[in-house]
């Protein structure tokens, strides 16, 4: 098994497809010739051409439609949004039109594209380059959405959506790109619903997805070596759906929850996992759950700020304590 | 343009020049944070246009490109840099950065992040200034890869339907990020464009500051009298790659020194110098006060600038003491 970066992940995963499949296609701005932002399709362009590799206008609303329209003749785009904070201008496509197609037109229509894009505060990008949009993409009825927390996953869940009938929503994260990680060096796919356990646990369950999964694992070896907490850390790499079973499964077990998310709370990946975890298994509690997110505030450019703004590590292990009555 | 106009100017764009390649420096230092998009090579599209406008009274709007025409609207220099910097003093107290520059005061609207963005807002503060009744003009830079944004487009037709007075300048470095123009968009002339909304267009040289500003002064003249919108395409090229995270590599070694013999402030100060309105000299005397001047004022206040208090992060969040909010309206 080798060591990978998350967009090497990411380009075996385009490049294996696109090879299976001349009717997947990539898209987006500076993925052809530029070799993406991110490094996500680098050399496809030399290797499938400007028919199959697409460098599109800065016109993502106009982009997203047309990919989604292609979808329509059994087309496979891949939509390389450059930031979700662009995918907003996109919105009215996927929200309109790709997740309501099949089901408004009975079943004789489907959009089986692939919208991939990084979100999340990074290095003091500012307001407008620092969005934080996964519940946004969680909460419409018809779409897909996953957001994977490492290069195995990036590598199979790509695979998986790109094969899959139905709209998924990619969420990356731009400060994860060079991340390394083992990815199998056969082909495997990752189911596109589910969740994986990160770490065991008894104690309590911390929740995350993407790259508040990272914040959990190092919040519980703080917990464990120096607390004797023992954490599992759930990754909930699939927000739409979401995994109520395995939800349910930690917290009968632990007993306890908290759930970490790097976008501000109101309307949120917490508050929908609390809704499942009250429904699913609230007389097996033994404390309420929490959750860990940002502040609500659109991202401050400058850094002391920007690093106030969201949580970290340090604020999972605080909460952790603070449930068990206990102080750093 | 009088001589002594075009000896101030030829200073204002050295000072850009010099400001931006300091913002570089800065950035190398690690003073500066998040992305940076620099203008040298383009200084002549803001200072002809605003030259042949009234800048601090027009309004004037842009992308992230945006520092060089805060400065060219009145917004002190020292307080962008402070901004940049991320320092309590800077022109958003540290909250925006490089592509959310402000200075209302000069009547400078912003710098905007996403690419297209200011096209409605400019048409929206055309609508503003109409009915307040000024003779206020709103401008509007943007980049040519703007153009394939949908809201150019609905944008120009409500700016025509309801004669706004609103100049867009389109400044066509023929490149959106690493993607050339002709890769990108079907109509390359970008003054083309708009006819299809009956809205008169010219396409000028924008390294040479005085067809700019020549082709301005109409332009402005146009939306000033009443007449409605009016789009001016500046032809210009920028040195530098598109942000500090660009390696730049998709250009020829070519391309980039033709542009380089093009040099809007060459071209000007070799027009003054052969006019006999000042000497190479001149120029290099006023080069060094230049330099001493960012060091010496821009960057000092920047650097000893405090960082913004821990309270600014909720404070602009929502409007405070508003009274139909918190009680007591009548
Ligand atoms: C809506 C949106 N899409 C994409 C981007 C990423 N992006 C930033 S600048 C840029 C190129 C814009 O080129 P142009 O409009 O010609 O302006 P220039 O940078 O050349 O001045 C792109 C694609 C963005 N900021 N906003």
């Amino acid at each position: 098994m080798a060591e990978i970066m998350y967009w090497e992940a990411l380009r075996r995963a385009h490049d294996e497809e696109m090879t299976r499949d001349p009717l997947v296609i990539c898209m987006g701005e500076d993925i052809g010739v530029a070799g993406g932002t991110y490094k996500a399709t680098n050399g496809l362009f030399d290797k499938y051409g400007p028919e199959r590799v697409i460098d599109t206008p800065i016109s993502e609303g106009g982009y997203t439609g047309l990919g989604i329209g292609a979808s329509f003749l059994g087309v496979r785009p891949i939509i390389e949004i450059m930031s979700v904070n662009f995918a907003w201008l996109a919105m009215d496509q996927i929200f309109n039109t790709a997740a309501k197609v099949r089901y408004m037109s009975g079943g004789q229509l489907e959009a089986p594209v692939v919208i991939r894009s990084p979100g999340g505060t990074a290095h003091q990008l500012g307001a407008q380059h620092s969005a934080r949009m996964e519940k946004v993409f969680m909460g419409v009825a018809g779409l897909r959405s996953v957001t994977p927390s490492n290069p195995r996953q990036a590598y199979g869940l790509l695979k998986s959506a790109i094969r899959c009938n139905d709209p998924v929503f990619i969420n990356e994260h731009e400060l994860m790109y060079n991340m390394k990680g083992e990815v199998p060096d056969e082909e495997y796919f990752m189911p596109l619903e589910g969740s994986e356990i990160a770490r065991q646990g008894t104690d309590i369950t911390l929740f995350g997805y993407n790259i508040s999964v990272h914040w959990c694992t190092q919040a519980a070896e703080i917990l464990a070596s120096k607390h004797g907490i023992n954490c599992e850390v759930i990754d909930l790499y699939s927000l739409a759906p979401l995994d109520r079973d395995g939800i349910k499964a930690s917290v009968s077990k632990t007993h306890r929850a908290i759930i970490v998310e790097e976008a501000e709370p109101a309307v949120g990946v917490g508050s929908e996992v609390m809704a499942i975890i009250n429904e699913e298994c609230f007389f097996e509690l033994d404390a309420a759950p929490v959750r860990v997110s940002a502040q609500n505030v659109p991202i401050p450019y400058n850094h002391t700020l920007e690093k106030m703004a969201i949580p970290n590590a340090q604020d999972v292990v605080n909460s952790v304590l603070k449930m068990f009555g206990l102080t750093g | 343009m009088k001589a002594a106009d075009k000896k101030r100017v030829l200073r204002e764009m050295l000072f850009a020049r010099r400001f931006e390649e300091r913002c570089y420096e800065a950035y190398v230092e690690r003073k500066i944070g998040g992305f940076l998009h620099l203008y040298p090579g383009e200084e002549a599209c803001a200072f002809g246009v605003l030259e042949a406008a009234r800048p601090g009274h027009d309004y004037v709007i842009t992308s992230y490109r945006d520092h060089v025409h805060a400065i060219k609207c009145g917004v002190p220099p020292k307080a962008v840099m402070a901004e940049l910097f991320a320092k309590e003093t800077g022109v958003c107290k540290g909250l925006g950065g490089s592509m959310h520059i402000f200075g209302t005061e000069q009547r400078f609207m912003g710098g905007y992040a996403l690419v297209g963005g200011p096209f409605p807002l400019a048409a929206g503060i055309a609508k503003g200034i109409k009915m307040k009744g000024g003779d206020e003009i709103s401008i509007c830079f943007l980049g040519d890869a703007a153009n394939n944004q949908g809201v150019f487009h609905e944008s120009l037709n409500m700016a025509k339907l309801w004669d706004l007075p609103v100049l867009y300048v389109c400044e066509n470095n023929l490149y959106g990020i690493g993607t050339r123009i002709d890769r990108s968009t079907a109509v390359i002339d970008q003054y083309k464009r708009v006819s299809g909304y009956d809205i008169p267009s010219a396409q000028v040289d924008g390294q040479d500051i005085d067809k700019v500003y020549e082709a301005a002064q109409i332009a402005v003249d146009h939306v000033r009298s009443g007449k409605g919108p009016y789009f001016l395409e500046l032809m210009t090229y920028r040195y530098r790659g598109h942000s500090m995270s660009d390696s730049n590599a998709y250009r020829t070694k070519e391309e980039e020194r033709m542009w380089g013999t093009r040099d809007p402030i060459i071209i000007l100060r070799d027009r003054l110098i052969e006019a006999g309105e000042i000497t190479l000299d001149d120029y290099s005397a006023m080069d060094t006060e230049i330099l001493e001047e960012i060091e010496n004022e821009v960057i000092k206040f920047a650097e000893e600038s405090p960082e913004p208090s821990a309270e600014l992060l909720h404070k602009y969040v929502l409007a405070e003491n508003d009274p139909w909010v918190h009680g007591g309206a009548k």
